[in-house]
C-alpha cells in the first residue's frame, strides 16, 4: 500500500526554537493514524508543519509522492488536503453556507451542490442553520462546521487537530463515528491529533506517540494500549 | 579610546562648535542654526512621546502653534518681557499636552496617530477663528519683535537668540537624557513595548502616559515660543498639518528613541527645504516622502541607529540607550 | 424651511463623497488593520488623472471608468511594492509609510500637474431638467452615481466567488489559506478597490471644491470621521454614517459653528466617537486578547 503522507526527519521551529526534533511518520493511503501526546509534545506543531502555517520547516515532507515542504500554504492545500485546525478555524463572520462555499472555493467541478447536500447529510444541525452567523453557532456545531468544510474540498487527506477540544462527550462520540463513515465509504485517509485518546485508539490503524518534539513509540493500536507505561502516563489509567 | 570616553569628547567638541560657530557665520547662518536647534528642541519632545514611550503624534504641530501664538499674544498684547513668554508657553503646553493625554489614554496607535492627525489638520481653522481675532490676529496672524541683545557690544540680536536657544536646548536635553536614563526611561519604554506586563507589574501607566504627553507638547510649546521670537510673526497657515510631518520626519530621520539623533533629524528638515526648493517646490516633499518609506523599510533606526552600528564596531564597549 | 432643506440635501450630497471615501478606508482597515493615511492624495492623484484624460479629449463616460481602472491597478501595486514590506512592523512603521506615501502622492502631483488651481466640470449638465431649487443636477449625480458604485460593490462582495474570498481573507486570514485563498493577493486588491472608490469620491468632489494637490486633505478628514462613526470595520455603516456626517457638517455650518469651523465638526466627531464609542455605531466590539 502506498503512502498518502510521508515525514522524514521534520525539524519544525516557531522563531530559534525548534519543537520538532526529526520527526518521522507516515500515513498509508486510505488508513487513519493518531498522533497523541501530551500537552505541547508537538502535535498541533507537526500539522502546522505538514500545511507550512506558522513555524518553519526543515525536513522531508512528501504528499501523494510530490515534496511538499517549503511551499505556500495555499498550494499545499490545493494538492488535496483539508485541515481542521486547532480552535476550529471558522470564519466567524460569515455564514454557515459562506464557509461551507469557501471550503470548496478551489474546486471548479460541478459536484460541489452534490456535496453540500452529503455535508448536511452527515450533519443535519448545520442543514438548519445554513444562513446563520458562523459565530453564533455552539463549540460542537462549529467543530462539525469546520470539519464540513474541510470535506467540501473532497481532500485525500484529511488532518484534524484535536476534534473532541471542548465538546461534550455524546459530541464527540457522533463526531468520530462520522468520521469512521467517511473514511470507511470513500477511503478517506486521516490523521487525527488528539489528547483524549480513547475515541481516537478506536479509529485509528496506526498510532504515534509524541513526547516533547520526538516519536517515542508507534504502531497498531493495541500495542500502544497495551503498554502499562503508555498507558499510565499517557492514557490516565 | 573607550566608547564612554569618545562620546565625551565628541560632545565636548561639537559644544565648542557650536558656540564658535555664530561669529564667523552670516546673519542668515546664524538664523538657520537657531532654527535647527528650535526643531531639535521640539523633535525631542515628540520623540518622548512616540519614540520613547510608543504614543504615536502627527499632531505636535499644534503644540508648537499654541507655543509660538501664547508668546505673540503675551509680548504683543500683554506686555510680558520675551523671556517670561517662553516658560509661560511650556507651562501651558504642559497643561493641554496633559489634558490631551487623559482621553488618549483610550486610544491605541492608529486611532491616536488619526486623532492627532484630525488635529493638525484643524488647528489653521481653529486659529483663524473670528470669535479670536482680538487675540490672535484672525488670517493676517500677529507680528512677533524680534528680542534685542542685552550685551549688545559682544553679540548681535541673532547671535543673542542662538545662544539663548542654545541654553534652553542645552537645559532641556540634560533634563530629557537624565529622566530617560533612570526609572523613568525604562518605565516609558516598558509601557510602549509592553503594556499590559508594565501594569501588572506596578506602573501606574496612565498617569505615566498622561504625564509623558504633557512634559512633550511641553518641549514642543517651548520650542514654538522661541521659534515665533524667530520667525518674527505668527499666522494660522504656518502651522499646517505639515509642520507636524516635517516632525515626524526629522524623528524618524534622527532615530526613533534616540536624543542625540534629534540634532541630526532637525538639521535635515530645516537644510532638505532649503536645497531641495531649488530643484523644485515639490522636490522637498518628495524626498520626505520617499525618505519616510525608505526608512521604515531599511533603516528604521535612523541615523542615530546607524551611528550607533559603526560606533559598535570602532569601539569595543557595552551597550547603551543613547 | 426651504433653506433648511437645501441644507440638508446639500449635505446629503457632500455626504456622498464622505461615504465613497469612508467605505474605501474601511476597507483597507477590515482586510488589513491599517488606517490609511494617505487614501485623500492617492484619490486626488487619480482625479488628477481623470482631469488629463479630459483635457486629452476623452469624454467623461470613458474618462470615468477609466480612471477607476488606473486607479484600481496603482492601489495593486503599492499594496503589492510598498505595504507588504510593512505587513509584520510595528504600528509607527505603518503609520510613517502611509504619511510617507501622502506626502509623495501630494508633491508629484504638484510636480506634474502644478500647485495652480484647476477647474474641473461637473459631468452633469448645469441646466438638466432635473435639477431643482433644492438639489443642483451636479449634487443629485453625485448621490446616484455614489449609491450606484455602492451597489455593485455590495453586489460584488456578496455574490461573487472572489468577493467572498476577500471577506475570508478579512475575516480570518489563516483560515483562508487553509481552503487555498491567496491571502497575499486579497489584500492586494482590497488596496486596488479602495483605490477606486477613492478615485470616485475625488472626480465628485473636484466640481465643487476645485482642482488642486490639497483638495482632498479636509474631504479626508470627513472621511475619516464618518468611517469611525459608522463601525471602523462596516463598509455599509460607514457608507450610512458618510452621508450622516455630510448632512451634519452642512447643518453645523448653517446654524451653528459658521463655515469657518466646519473641519472643526470632522475633528469632534473623531475624537467624540474614538473616546466615546470606539467600535462607532455599527461597528464590532474588538476584544484585545491579553
Amino acid at each position: 500500500m502506498s503512502a498518502i503522507l510521508e515525514l522524514r526527519g521534520v525539524v519544525a521551529s516557531y522563531g530559534a526554537a525548534p519543537v520538532l526534533h526529526g520527526v518521522d511518520i507516515t500515513v498509508d493511503n486510505g488508513a487513519v493514524v493518531a498522533l497523541l501526546g501530551a500537552n505541547g509534545a508537538g502535535k498541533t506543531t507537526t500539522l502546522r508543519a505538514i500545511c507550512n502555517v506558522l513555524v518553519r520547516v526543515d525536513g522531508d515532507i512528501r504528499f501523494a509522492g510530490h515534496r511538499i515542504d517549503g511551499k505556500s500554504t495555499e498550494s499545499i492545500v490545493r494538492l488535496g488536503i483539508g485541515h481542521v485546525p486547532e480552535g476550529r478555524g471558522t470564519f466567524e463572520g460569515l455564514s454557515v453556507d459562506e464557509n461551507l462555499r469557501l471550503g470548496a472555493y478551489v474546486r471548479r467541478d460541478p459536484q460541489v451542490a452534490a456535496d453540500f447536500d452529503r455535508v448536511f447529510a452527515h450533519f443535519p444541525a448545520l442543514a438548519a442553520r445554513r444562513r446563520q452567523q458562523a459565530g453564533t453557532l455552539s463549540g460542537g456545531e462549529q467543530q462539525m462546521l469546520a470539519i464540513g468544510r474541510a470535506l467540501m474540498m473532497r481532500p485525500r487527506l484529511l488532518l484534524l487537530d484535536e476534534p473532541s477540544f471542548g465538546l461534550a462527550p455524546i459530541v464527540v462520540a457522533q463526531i468520530f463515528s462520522i468520521l469512521a463513515a467517511i473514511n470507511r465509504d470513500e477511503g478517506m485517509s486521516m490523521l487525527v491529533v488528539e489528547q483524549n485518546a480513547h475515541h481516537a485508539l478506536a479509529l485509528a490503524e496506526q498510532v504515534y506517540l509524541l513526547e516533547t518534539g520526538r516519536v517515542v513509540m508507534s504502531g497498531p493500536p493495541s500495542r500502544i494500549a497495551g503498554d502499562a507505561a503508555v498507558r499510565r502516563a499517557y492514557l490516565g489509567q | 579610546m573607550s566608547r564612554g570616553a569618545a562620546k565625551i569628547v565628541g560632545l565636548a567638541a561639537l559644544g565648542v562648535v557650536a558656540c564658535a560657530v555664530p561669529f564667523v557665520a552670516s546673519s542668515f547662518h546664524v538664523f538657520q542654526l537657531t532654527q535647527i536647534v528650535v526643531y531639535a528642541i521640539a523633535l525631542l519632545g515628540l520623540n518622548l512621546l512616540t519614540g520613547f514611550n510608543g504614543q504615536i503624534s502627527l499632531g505636535h504641530g499644534a503644540f508648537y502653534a499654541i507655543g509660538a501664538y501664547t508668546t505673540a499674544i503675551l509680548l504683543d498684547k500683554v506686555g510680558f518681557p520675551y523671556w517670561a513668554t517662553v516658560p509661560i508657553a511650556g507651562a501651558l503646553c504642559f497643561g493641554v499636552g496633559f489634558l490631551f493625554g487623559l482621553p488618549a489614554l483610550r486610544l491605541e496607535g492608529p486611532y491616536l496617530a488619526l486623532a492627532t492627525f484630525a488635529l493638525a489638520v484643524t488647528t489653521p481653522q481653529l486659529l483663524k477663528v473670528n470669535a479670536l481675532e482680538r487675540w490672535t490676529g484672525g488670517v493676517q496672524g500677529l507680528l512677533v519683535e524680534k528680542p534685542g541683545s542685552p550685551i549688545g557690544g559682544v553679540l548681535d540680536a541673532d547671535q543673542w537668540l542662538y545662544f539663548l536657544s542654545l541654553g534652553v536646548a542645552f537645559g532641556l536635553y540634560l533634563v530629557a537624557w537624565n529622566l530617560l536614563r533612570g526609572r523613568t526611561g525604562r518605565a516609558l519604554m516598558a509601557i510602549r513595548d509592553h503594556p499590559i506586563a508594565a501594569a501588572t507589574m506596578g506602573i501606574d501607566t496612565a498617569l505615566y502616559k498622561s504625564l509623558t504627553f504633557g512634559v512633550s507638547a511641553c518641549y514642543t510649546g517651548v520650542a514654538g515660543a522661541l521659534g515665533a521670537l524667530l520667525a518674527g510673526f505668527v499666522s494660522p497657515d504656518s502651522f499646517t498639518i505639515l509642520l507636524s510631518i516635517h516632525f515626524i520626519v526629522g524623528v524618524v530621520v534622527g532615530g526613533i528613541a534616540s536624543i542625540g539623533g534629534m540634532l541630526f533629524g532637525a538639521a535635515f528638515v530645516t537644510l532638505v527645504p532649503n536645497l531641495a526648493d531649488r530643484i523644485s517646490q515639490a522636490a522637498p516633499w518628495a524626498i520626505y516622502g520617499a525618505v519616510l518609506i525608505a526608512f521604515m523599510i531599511l533603516m528604521p533606526t535612523g541615523a542615530a541607529g546607524f551611528a550607533r552600528a559603526v560606533a559598535r564596531r570602532l569601539f569595543r564597549g557595552g551597550n547603551q540607550p543613547i | 424651511m426651504q433653506a433648511f432643506l437645501h441644507q440638508l440635501l446639500s449635505g446629503l450630497a457632500t455626504g456622498a463623497i464622505y461615504a465613497s471615501l469612508a467605505v474605501a478606508l474601511v476597507t483597507i482597515f477590515k482586510t488589513t488593520h491599517h488606517v490609511n493615511f494617505a487614501q485623500g492624495e492617492l484619490a486626488m492623484f487619480s482625479t488628477y488623472i481623470a482631469w488629463s484624460l479630459i483635457q486629452k479629449g476623452l469624454p467623461y463616460w470613458a474618462t470615468f471608468p477609466a480612471t477607476l481602472a488606473v486607479a484600481f491597478v496603482a492601489g495593486v501595486v503599492i499594496e503589492r511594492v510598498v505595504v507588504r514590506r510593512v505587513e509584520h512592523a510595528p504600528v509607527l512603521s505603518v503609520v510613517i509609510v502611509f504619511i510617507g506615501l501622502l506626502v509623495i502622492c501630494n508633491s508629484l502631483a504638484g510636480w506634474i500637474f502644478g500647485f495652480s488651481i484647476k477647474a474641473m466640470a461637473s459631468p452633469f449638465p448645469s441646466d438638466a431638467w432635473y435639477g431643482s431649487a433644492y438639489l443642483s443636477a451636479h449634487e443629485l449625480g453625485m448621490i446616484a452615481v455614489t449609491l450606484a458604485v455602492l451597489l455593485c460593490v455590495f453586489l460584488f462582495f456578496r455574490f461573487t466567488r472572489l468577493g467572498l474570498a476577500m471577506r475570508a481573507a478579512a475575516d480570518n486570514p489563516e483560515s483562508s489559506r487553509l481552503v487555498g485563498v491567496r491571502v497575499g493577493w486579497m489584500l492586494a486588491l482590497g488596496w486596488g478597490f479602495a483605490a477606486a472608490l477613492g478615485a470616485v469620491a475625488g472626480m465628485m468632489a473636484a466640481p465643487v471644491v476645485y482642482l488642486e494637490p490639497n483638495m482632498m486633505t479636509g474631504v479626508l478628514l470627513y472621511g475619516f470621521a464618518a468611517a469611525l462613526l459608522g463601525g471602523i470595520d462596516n463598509p455599509w455603516g460607514a457608507a450610512l454614517a458618510g452621508f450622516i456626517v455630510g448632512v451634519l457638517e452642512n447643518l453645523a455650518g448653517a446654524y451653528l459653528v459658521g463655515t469657518q469651523l466646519k473641519l472643526a465638526v470632522a475633528l469632534v466627531v473623531i475624537v467624540g466617537v474614538v473616546t466615546f464609542k470606539p467600535a462607532g455605531l455599527f461597528g464590532r466590539r474588538l476584544v484585545v486578547r491579553v
